[in-house]
């Protein structure tokens, strides 16, 4: 039998330091891979040829459409999904019904259902050969390769976001400071202004940012939907994938890189509102 | 305000809450609705707060009924199990908050508001904590803000859910003297809900024990505190007050 001889003592609860080290370095090492290198790349390869040229190619009126619309495509669909979601999980939380689970299933379902499938269905049901699209078309309001068709695609991917924030949370905070509202005679709406949505804000501003940044980004299903007319609904993913397979790499480059300042500004948003109401934060998560 | 309670039943789906009970409260009566979890005691106060409605039977307050009466027409003051304070809010304007809600037409001046709550305040004895935050306060002050944010609606009756459930056996003590004083100074029918006999029968003038089977909860004895102990009606109640005598 070999003989134990302890050297340093440590609680059982800590890892060894060369586990840790390893384990720093390993993360360190995946981010720097996955993250941080991808969005130099493309930054670097929009500026490869210099400012001028990179600035340039979004002056074209290609480029300028292609920002247009996404940040109109994002204006209409995130507002609309955040009153949705907002519904949503209201109708979720505060309500016993049949079928509650299944709800919550099908709200996730744009999740599991890959973008493009999402965009054949909205081609299926509201396109020019079918009974709705071919009446609305009549009435001057096509859907399909247009901006509603777009704005459609893009709600239906993005849709659970802001629901998904706010179940958790609504959940946790139960029912009693809602009925506390009613019976001090407030009615349902000024309850809900008063009361739900304070305690709410901080779940539903990051599920509309969430929401925000996967709304400008959306591909499959709109590359589906919008037909992809240049200049008329080519969003920024679908026109940086053709400058890029017409081998315009500062252009696709150019434009990738305002893509992802577009989602920096999001994140730096958020990340400013955190630190700059952490204590209301703190105080809406402890009671 | 009488309370009339006429052969009220509830049941959640297909599960029993309440089975048809009756019961008369005094106008200004302290009243304990006594019993073990799944007596439906809590679901006859929400009943009669109109945060949930009877599945048959009507509920009358001073001889008017009032079974469909809506949650915010009721005015009764409403004391939740964990107070439900609104965390986002500091105590003045979780006490003002009732006072706010009232249509334009019925709502008090700014300075008349501020007046109230400042009373109120004095009334539960913490005067200088209009500032803070629910988060801020101890058990004990939460759940005197929750009695003075009800009574700032001026309100028809009090009913309380569990009042001294979260609050350890000392500060216990001292709020029971102090609901009772509440009590005593502003008249109102109060209605509490208690699984502790001993709160029951030192607090109450009228204690209901309430006892639970799967057909729902039911009313095995309505009596003066002294009455139910020297002369317990069923089984149940015997068994019941013996039980918690002993430990």
């Amino acid at each position: 039998m070999s003989e134990i001889t302890p050297t340093t003592f440590r609680p059982a609860s800590e890892d060894s330091p060369a586990f840790r080290i390893a384990l720093t370095v390993t993360v360190l090492a995946v981010l720097v891979l996955l993250l941080f290198a991808p969005l130099i790349a493309v930054f670097y390869e929009a500026l490869r040829k210099g400012w001028v040229e990179a600035v340039t190619s979004l002056a074209e009126p290609e480029a300028l459409a292609a920002i247009r619309l996404t940040l109109t495509v994002a204006a209409i669909a995130v507002p609309l999904n955040a009153i949705f979601g907002v519904a949503a999980a209201w109708f979720i939380t505060k309500y016993d019904f049949r079928g509650k689970a299944f709800l919550i299933t099908l709200i996730d379902l744009p999740f599991s259902v890959s973008p493009v499938a999402v965009g054949l269905c909205v081609v299926l049901t509201f396109g020019a050969n079918t009974w709705i699209g071919a009446s609305l078309v009549e009435a001057g309001y096509p859907i399909v390769f247009a901006l509603p068709g777009i704005v459609l695609a893009t709600m239906i991917v993005t849709f659970p976001f802001v629901a998904r924030e706010l179940i958790p949370v609504m959940i946790e905070q139960g029912r009693a400071e809602e009925e506390a509202a009613l019976t001090l005679g407030a009615s349902g709406w000024r309850t809900f202004l008063t009361v739900t949505l304070p305690n709410i804000r901080w779940a539903l501003l990051y599920g509309v940012l969430l929401c925000n940044a996967r709304a400008m980004g959306e591909f499959g299903a709109v590359a589906v939907v919008s037909g992809k007319i240049r200049g008329q609904t080519a969003t920024m993913p679908i026109t940086i994938e053709m400058l890029y397979n017409e081998y315009m790499s500062v252009a696709a480059f150019a434009l990738a890189a305002v893509l992802a300042f577009l989602a920096f500004l999001t994140l730096g948003l958020k990340t400013f509102l955190e630190i700059r109401h952490a204590d209301a934060l703190a105080a809406s998560r402890r009671h | 305000m009488h309370i009339e309670i006429d052969e009220i039943s509830k049941s959640f789906g297909t599960t029993a809450a309440l089975t048809p009970v009756s019961l008369a409260i005094p106008s200004g009566a302290l009243v304990a609705l006594l019993g073990p979890s799944g007596s439906g005691k809590t679901t006859l106060l929400r009943i009669l707060g109109g945060l949930e409605f009877p599945t048959s039977g009507r509920v009358i307050f001073d001889g008017v009924d009032a079974t469909g009466l809506s949650v915010q027409d009721r005015r009764a003051g409403f004391v939740f199990q964990s107070y439900a304070l609104f965390r986002h809010m500091t105590v003045f304007d979780n006490i003002a908050y009732g006072l706010n809600a009232r249509p334009r037409a019925s709502r008090p001046t700014r300075a008349e508001i501020s007046r109230r709550v400042t009373k109120l305040l004095e009334l539960i004895q913490l005067p200088d904590i209009g500032a803070r935050y629910p988060s801020q306060l101890s058990g004990g002050q939460r759940q005197r803000v929750a009695l003075a944010r009800a009574l700032a609606i001026e309100p028809r009756m009090l009913l309380l859910d569990e009042p001294f459930g979260a609050l350890d056996a000392k500060v216990r003590k001292e709020l029971r003297q102090g609901l009772r004083d509440i009590h005593d100074t502003t008249g109102l029918t109060t209605v509490f809900v208690t699984h502790d006999q001993d709160e029951a029968m030192e607090l109450a003038d009228l204690v209901v024990v309430m006892s639970g089977s799967t057909t729902g909860g039911k009313i095995e004895q309505i009596g003066k505190p002294q009455d139910i102990r020297a002369k317990p009606a069923t089984p149940f109640v015997k068994e019941f007050i013996s039980a918690c005598d002993f430990v």
